[in-house]
């Protein structure tokens, strides 16, 4: 079961840069480990996490097979008028969420 | 944990290089010169100190925010499977007995392990809700450290948050808490170590560069780092057991319900911080 939890504050003047936080359920598997019996476990990370602005990118980060399990995401932007913050993770095995976040600008 | 699968559970012991390894054993040979100094008792309340004070500022600080706190996860599965009906009994939910866990479930963590009147043994939190599910929603159990029963232990635990842990102990409980507090002071396994010479006798010393914590369950279950997951106390056990080259004892057996109650009582009255973080 993907979950997902995204911080984004609920209000922020013109011009300030704000804060978010987005933390995702996801093993991570590396694809480097085997089980007990000998035969490789199969890599299945998260590969691309963006963060769009009312559409338009601001946050592109790529994951690799050494980030940990349940990988948490922290990056600023500038808060510039109201709307929506969309975040989305793509993975292996057909791995995609999304999760949005609306945002007042005053 | 599904068969087959590598399990991360061991694998800090396993890849152990083996100069680490005589490392422990001089940690050990250390440990049981200073125990026979002197006897270590239990330490003053005054000494007291959650896990938590012994991490680093910033795994503290993951732990404090909700929005990176990755046992938080776990919370939002257990509120979800709270209210999905399960079991032969025409479908039931945890919601459909104790309504609003916010309200019903607040506290509970804090008195577990609890005797079990129809079982006359204890149980602990997550035999609980075992016993619930197999009782009343007469649903199969939820396995061992499975990712719904962390969930739903998470999520009642979690109530708790803040509360003081105060077990209940009387004339019914008081030998499990005999029974705890002996296996806390029995050295045991292959370096014949007990629980008590390093966590009563040596806490806040360093043990291979991690510092040695007084073992006080205030967190369980909680995110531990190196696991990548949430896990419970007694898997937190089951590795110390292995640490010490012990045979660990099997998932829900009576000698570590009854450590855990003696852990519960020895850390009374100190406030709960589930789901924590450790590293």
């Amino acid at each position: 079961m993907a979950r997902a939890m995204v911080s984004v504050p609920a209000r922020a003047r013109r011009g300030e840069i704000i804060e978010i936080k987005a933390l995702i359920s996801h093993a991570m598997e590396t694809g480097h480990r085997r089980t007990q019996d000998g035969s490789a476990i199969p890599r299945d990370i998260i590969r691309l996490f963006v963060c769009t602005y009312n559409g338009t990118e601001v946050f592109r980060a790529e994951l690799h097979p050494a980030i940990a399990a349940n990988p948490f995401i922290a990056f600023s932007t500038i808060a510039t008028e109201s709307g929506t913050l969309a975040l989305h993770w793509t993975g292996d095995n057909g791995f995609s969420v999304t999760e949005s976040a609306a945002l007042v600008v005053e | 944990m599904a068969p087959g699968r590598a399990t991360r559970e061991n694998s800090g012991a396993r890849s152990r290089p083996p100069l680490l390894r005589g490392w422990w054993l001089g940690v050990a040979l250390c440990a049981s010169a200073l125990a026979s100094v002197a006897v270590a008792g239990e330490i003053p309340d005054a000494q007291r100190r959650s896990g938590s004070e012994f991490m680093s500022p910033q795994t503290r600080a993951m732990q404090d925010d909700d929005t990176a706190n990755p046992g938080l996860l776990w919370v939002l599965e257990g509120e979800a499977l709270w209210s999905r009906k399960a079991g032969a009994a025409a479908g039931r939910a945890c919601a459909d007995c104790h309504g609003d866990a916010r309200a019903s479930m607040r506290g509970v963590a804090t008195r577990h392990p609890a005797f079990d009147a129809g079982r006359g043994r204890l149980l602990s939190l997550e035999q609980r809700i075992r016993a619930c599910r197999t009782d009343r929603q007469q649903a199969p159990p939820l396995p061992w450290e499975s990712r719904d029963l962390l969930a739903l232990t998470a999520y009642v635990a979690r109530q708790s948050r803040g509360l003081p842990i105060q077990p209940v102990i009387d004339e019914r409980t008081r030998p499990f808490l005999e029974g705890g507090r002996a296996s806390f002071e029995r050295r045991q396994g292959q370096l014949n170590l007990a629980c008590s010479q390093c966590h009563d006798g040596n806490w806040g010393r360093r043990l291979a560069g991690n510092p040695v914590p007084q073992a006080h369950p205030t967190g369980y279950p909680l995110y531990r780092l190196e696991w990548q997951s949430l896990g419970s106390l007694q898997r937190r056990l089951r590795n110390c057991l292995i640490g010490i080259r012990a045979e660990p004892y099997g998932y829900g057996a009576p000698e570590l319900v009854e450590l855990e109650l003696y852990l519960m009582w020895r850390a009374r009255g100190m406030p709960m911080e589930a789901p924590a973080v450790r590293p």
